[in-house]
């Protein structure tokens, strides 16, 4: 198996319905010389087998607290961490060292970190094999299982050389590499592509999906950039405050009226060209796509409709479309066209009245 | 003097300086080296956080550091006495060189050791790794280069601390200078031991950066490779 940027992934996903990884009413409160900094607040986190799931917030959200809580790098201050139907907060132990149990179950949870954190006195492929030998594997079964790896993630030919002689992208690859060398079923990944160029960044999260769909491996990925969470999640987190405030699989996010999360990944602008008139946007999936709702939305109701921005795009491997509309009249007025809308199975969102319209949804 | 005089006593008093300075290294490294990496351990955020044994153990490396070597020396009469028999000669003079080596070795692995990236440790627990792994696979081989330049810089002491060790008959080649040199103005004999000191030094510390820096070459380090302390000019 070698996957390079280039080469096609099937396109099935391999997401189950079992939760691999769960926190349930997740808090970490950092205590430092008696100012007290609450980082999670609650947080309940369900990461179904088989898919990439992104978590993204801004600086100080507590992204890197949640998923360090998640192989309990960082303890908890209060709630509990599931893994592969493993509490990992039971195995902890009272002391600040991390118990024999623990450690085990960490080795077969991989991660990967922004700065890569590769030991720079070893080669590559000595990096590679640190969890083996962690894991107390014998030298012949290291560098065997560490040349695969290695070939896995496109980097045979860089075995012998150090981390100081690879590019930033080739030392993620590495960091990937050695966080799947004890066969782990989930891969954490904080940042992995921050610290890399747009291009590279790419080709590590193509890496990353079809790690996910080749080995059907779960991902758990933090992240502030919006274009990871579109090009490879499968579902999505947005936090705030240490507060997971929205989440779901992102046809659900983009189905969910006023959502942030959706609006972020699929933006449109245009503002309303006067004071009586109405801006609505219309969300596309699927089979809607091909309905012509927006002539039958002019004929049935004889109005002029303008179209003020619209987009096609492919959002965790769905194709989607929006399209920002402008209707004679105040919202008042188009209570009757928005509701032909939304019999056409479109979801639809009035900027400026979502609340009218969570409410009405709710119907 | 003539050379034929002098060369005895110098070879001699080599071979002393050597034997004294050679032993009391590895006893410097093997007890200062696990010293200075419990400091790390032991301190506020540390993999084995104990704020009073990191108190404890600092405070005494800060003691025994500051003592001269000399009255180091003197107060340790009895107990070298209890170690070796005696408290003439060169094994004599190895007692109070590694005891006062020891804690000026800590403090520098400390440093060393406080300079490794914490997300090394981090990768390692992530991986399963425990402190014993983290110590022997991230802060040991991580720091080595520092490690190899902080055991330069403690010879170098030492070997100056041992001239000092000729108060008690432990010979060496700091004794010859101050005997022949200051007691009986041999000055000759004097200027030969100077030189040979300063080429003995000038090897050793070349030596140690040529080790520390070969080393640190392949590494990833962001910041600059120790520069070459005596021999700038071959950099
Ligand atoms: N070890 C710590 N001690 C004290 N406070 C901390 C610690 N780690 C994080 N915090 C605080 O907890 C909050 C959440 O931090 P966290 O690192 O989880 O945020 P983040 O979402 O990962 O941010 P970024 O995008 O900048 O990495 C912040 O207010 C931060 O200052
Ligand atoms: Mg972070």
């Amino acid at each position: 198996m070698h996957l390079c940027p280039g080469t096609p992934t099937p396109a099935h996903s391999t997401v189950t319905e079992t939760h691999v990884i769960t926190t349930t009413d997740l808090t970490k409160v950092y205590r430092s010389r008696g100012r007290e900094v609450t980082a999670l607040d609650g947080v309940d986190l369900h990461v179904r087998e088989g898919e990439v799931y992104g978590v993204i917030g801004q600086s100080g959200a507590g992204k890197s607290s949640l998923i360090r809580c998640v192989n309990l790098l960082e303890r908890p201050t209060s709630g509990t961490v599931t893994v592969a139907g493993q509490d990992l907060t039971a195995l902890a132990g009272r002391g600040s060292r991390a118990g024999r149990e623990l450690r085990q179950a960490r080795s077969r949870i991989g991660m990967v970190f922004q700065h890569f954190n590769l030991l720079s006195s070893r080669t590559v492929q000595d990096n590679v094999e640190l969890p083996l030998e962690i894991l107390g594997k014998s030298g012949g079964e290291r560098s065997r299982k560490a040349l695969e790896l290695l070939d896995l993630v496109g980097l045979a030919d860089k075995a012998g050389a150090y981390p100081a002689q690879l590019s930033g992208g080739q030392k993620q690859r590495v960091g990937i590499a050695r966080a799947l060398a004890g066969d782990p079923k989930v891969l954490l990944s904080d940042e992995a592509t921050s610290a890399l160029d747009p291009e590279t960044t790419r080709s590590i999260l193509a890496l990353l999906r079809d790690l996910n769909r080749q080995l059907g491996l779960t991902v758990l990925l933090i992240t502030h950039e919006m274009d990871v969470v579109k090009s490879v999640c499968d579902s999505a987190a947005l936090m705030e405050n240490g507060r997971i405030v929205e989440s779901g699989t992102v046809s659900e996010l983009l189905a969910t009226p006023g959502s942030e999360l959706a609006a972020a990944l699929f933006p449109l602008d245009g503002e309303a060209s006067g004071e009586d008139r109405t801006v609505v946007d219309v969300t596309f999936q699927g089979e809607s796509a091909t309905q012509p709702v927006i002539s039958q939305l002019a004929r049935t109701y004889n109005i002029d409709i303008s179209i003020l921005g619209a987009a096609i795009d492919t959002v965790g491997g769905l194709q989607v479309g929006r399209m920002r509309i402008e209707l004679p009249g105040r919202y008042e007025d188009n209570v009757v066209p928005i509701g032909f809308l939304r019999e056409k199975g479109l979801q639809i969102d009035v900027p400026g009245h979502e609340s009218v319209l969570v409410k009405e949804g709710a119907q | 003097m003539t050379w034929s005089e002098m060369q005895p006593l110098l070879e001699q008093a080599c071979w002393d300086t050597l034997y004294m300075v050679g032993w009391s290294t590895l006893i410097a490294v093997v007890g200062g080296l696990p010293l200075g990496i419990l400091l790390v351990l032991t301190d506020r955020g540390g993999l084995l956080q104990n704020v009073v044994a990191n108190k404890v153990i600092g405070q005494i490396v800060n003691i025994a550091r500051s003592l001269p070597f000399i009255i180091l020396m003197v107060a340790l009469m009895t107990f070298t006495r209890w170690i070796t028999g005696t408290t003439i000669g060169r094994e004599a003079a190895i007692v109070p060189l590694a005891v006062g080596a020891i804690p000026f070795f800590a403090r520098l692995v400390e440093t060393a050791v406080r300079e490794v990236d914490h997300g090394l440790v981090e990768a390692v627990q992530a991986m399963g790794g425990n402190t014993w792994t983290v110590v022997r696979k991230v802060l040991v081989p991580e720091s080595l280069p520092s490690l190899i330049s902080s055991t330069t810089t403690t010879v170098v002491a030492l070997i100056g601390y041992s001239a000092m060790a000729g108060t008690v008959g432990a010979g060496g080649l700091g004794d010859i200078a101050i005997r022949y040199g200051y007691q009986r103005f041999e000055t000759q004999m004097m200027w030969i031991t100077v030189a040979i000191l300063a080429v003995v030094i000038s090897v050793i510390q070349f030596a140690g950066d040529y080790a520390a820096r070969s080393l640190h070459r392949r590494g990833a380090h962001s910041g600059p490779a120790p520069k070459l302390r005596l021999l700038k000019a071959a950099s």
